[in-house]
């Protein structure tokens, strides 16, 4: 990577982008009634495009229901996608043979939310490690057996604890044993859904420092899902911002938590309790809930909660554009030219809009 | 409730334990604990620390194999733990009411959200059904229910998380409680979903004077919420501060290496600090201080007595308590 950069002499900016997400649309099938025939259509993600440089962590966040999880496994091929593709290296992977599917499978790992229920209870954990090696190396029991011990060393474990299964272990250990097994075949891109939600906060630390060190050191790209800001932006170099199935805005870490521009972002943004008694902000809270994305709103879908929302946005769909230095947004209030119009401030927010001193 | 002592809840010497096939789990192992009037306490600590069972234990709902084995909690100049069932019936849902962190499942599913509710009045309050469904109104109206008319009709299931929790707290709220417990009230709900329910239980608790005890592993929700704190670990408190305090110079090793583990909105640079090992089995507890074992203090500064003998929980100021050898080593200096 860092050999191709001095070679081409382009800027450290004009990064390699390893994974292109173009337009992906899944729409999950709502089947009632006796004959068990589809009744209607879940948007779960609905015409969504971003990239991933080689090397980064892109975060992807958004509350529940936005289709963050339903991308990394569309990603994955884990479920198929009604429309759109995905470029993993320069490979469509939706338009692959079994055979190149089987080379990409080992590229590309998830670690999911929950590590209990994806480790086989039934099998010693270092099995459990080596079993991607078996189906897809050559290599003896022995080989394999070193690989394990070394990754379990590399993520803080003991070599006797491959003998074990999965419920002597405590969730942050399983977890890390999730990391282990996701690196066993050395790839180049782990999906992180949700990696340490279900974990206590000083696991969560350990998690996100063992994932920060591998990435160093196997010059790993993370696709990093959670819906916790906070982690978010400290794992992230990139991040997106997703609801109702749409991106609403895409951007470098520091500018999207520096300057959000999506009314939305915003709203999450301030939403987030900081652990600081002596901060004082103002805070704009959304009323009501997310609508249901088997029939979500026409136009901008988050026009219903925006405090900022006029007649068009109803209407129509904002265009996802980039308002410069690959900061994108979906807002019609950026479209106004106006500077600063799609904040949440006093000045923009009717009066009958509250802002909460927390 | 003319009462003018300034405690509302005293808790001493509290041990719950549950009677398993494995042993004997000590999920509270003597705590004690005061809640002051029209204070909003916060009850912090990780996954296990005995901070529900606490909660629990005050409203007598420990269930079997769990049993309360010693200990007094005081509410309102009574031991709640001597009184007999058919008086603490009239105490819980009244006077001392709970909200849960799962509302989908505290609501019955095969009732309307209107007759759950009336049904609390009724009991309390002996109100009549129509009189009920009234004040079933009024109540959701009161935690910002949209079409509340039409809303006492629906089943839980028909709801969504945020609305459900708004329901539990005006079920919680129906007798005006002098006491609320929050057991982790947000955790289960989306960001901008708990920052309407933050919002919702600072309005009412600006109106009502209750007092809350807020149970939660969030430290952004404590830092906007408490005006008191108390960390558990291993069954135990660890520390008590008023919330400036504990935040501005937490003392004992654990509370400091929480904040520090915490990532912060904006502190994008912030080295997270990462305690080692995990939490200690409750079955079979370290001897000497329950967090020794992954305290990096105890190592730092040489000391052998932690891994000996359990420190006493000691006021290092007026208002700050701490359980930690460390600051014994001071006073004793």
């Amino acid at each position: 990577m860092a050999q191709d950069l001095e070679q081409n002499g382009t800027a450290p900016q004009k990064r390699r982008v390893l994974v292109e997400v173009k337009n992906i649309v899944k729409h999950f099938p709502v089947r009632g009634g006796v004959l068990q025939r589809t009744q209607g259509w879940v948007k779960a993600v609905d015409d969504v495009s971003f990239f991933i440089y080689e090397g980064e962590s892109f975060g992807l966040v958004g509350e529940s229901g936005c289709g963050k999880t339903t991308i990394g496994r569309t990603i994955l091929r884990l479920i198929p996608a009604t429309s759109g593709s995905v470029t993993f290296d320069g490979k469509n992977i939706f338009d692959v043979t079994a055979n190149e599917l089987k080379k990409l499978r080992r590229d590309i790992q998830i670690i999911f939310q929950d590590p209990y229920s994806s480790l086989d209870p039934r099998m010693p954990i270092g099995e459990s490690i080596a079993e991607g090696l078996r189906i897809h190396t050559d290599k003896s029991a022995a080989e394999r057996y070193d690989i394990v011990v070394e990754m379990l060393t590399r993520v803080g474990m003991r070599a006797d604890h491959a003998r074990r299964y999965p419920h002597e272990f405590s969730g942050g250990q399983r977890q890390r044993i999730g990391i282990a097994r996701a690196l066993a075949l050395r790839p180049k891109f782990i999906v992180c859904d949700e990696p340490v939600s279900a974990l206590d906060v000083s696991i969560q630390a350990q998690v996100l420092n063992i994932l920060r060190e591998l990435q160093k050191d196997f010059g790993l790209t993370y696709l990093f899902i959670a819906h916790n800001l906070s982690v978010v932006e400290h794992f992230s170099d990139r991040v997106g911002v997703m609801y109702l199935g749409k991106m609403v805005e895409m951007a470098s870490r520091d500018d999207l938590y520096r300057d959000p521009l999506h009314p939305y972002t915003q709203a999450l943004m301030s939403a987030i309790p900081i652990p600081d008694p002596t901060l004082k902000r103002q805070r704009v809270i959304l009323e009501g809930d997310v609508p249901s994305p088997l029939n979500p709103p026409t136009g901008c879908r988050f026009h219903t909660r925006c405090p900022l929302a006029f007649d068009k946005c109803s209407q129509e769909e904002p265009p996802f554009k980039d308002y410069g230095e690959e900061h994108y947004a979906a807002c019609w209030l950026l479209e106004t030219g106006e500077k600063g119009a799609s904040k949440l401030t006093r000045e923009n927010l009717p009066d009958e809009v509250r802002l909460v001193e927390v | 409730m003319q009462n003018n002592k300034e405690n509302i809840l005293e808790i001493k010497g509290l041990k719950t334990q549950f009677y398993t096939e494995a042993g004997i789990v000590r999920a509270v192992d003597g705590i004690d604990m005061t809640v002051k009037r029209g204070e909003v306490l916060g009850v912090v600590g990780e996954s296990g620390c005995g901070k529900s069972v606490t909660s629990l234990s005050i409203m007598r709902l420990v269930s079997q194999p769990g049993r309360i084995v010693e200990g007094q909690i005081f509410f309102d100049d009574r031991d709640l733990l001597k009184l007999p069932e058919s008086q603490m019936i009239k105490i819980r849902g009244n006077r001392i009411s709970m909200i849960f962190q799962q509302p989908q499942s505290c609501l019955n599913p095969v009732f309307k959200i209107g007759d759950q509710l009336s049904e609390v009045l009724h009991i309390h309050q002996d109100l009549g059904r129509e009189a009920g469904q009234k004040r079933a109104i009024q109540l959701l109206t009161m935690v910002g229910i949209p079409e509340p008319e039409s809303r006492i009709h629906a089943y839980p299931h028909e709801m969504s998380g945020g609305m459900a929790q708004r329901v539990m707290i005006a079920m919680a709220l129906a007798c005006v409680p002098e006491l609320l417990i929050a057991d982790e009230p947000t955790t289960a709900l989306d960001v901008t979903i708990q920052a309407q329910i933050l919002d919702l239980m600072r309005n009412l608790r600006s109106k009502m004077d209750t007092s809350i005890i807020l149970i939660t592993h969030d430290l952004g929700v404590v830092a906007e919420m408490c005006d008191r704190v108390v960390v558990m670990y291993a069954g135990r408190v660890v520390e008590e501060a008023p919330i400036l305090e504990l935040f501005k110079s937490p003392k004992h090793p654990y509370t400091a290496a929480l904040i520090g583990s915490t990532p912060v909105l904006g502190q994008a640079e912030k080295e997270l600090v990462t305690i080692p090992g995990s939490v200690p089995n409750l079955i079979d507890l370290p001897q000497g201080c329950k967090f020794a074992p992954r305290c990096m203090a105890r190592v730092e500064n040489e000391l052998t007595i932690c891994t000996e003998e359990e420190p006493p929980i000691e006021r290092i100021a007026p208002n700050h308590q701490v359980r930690c050898w460390l600051y014994e080593k001071e006073l004793e200096s």
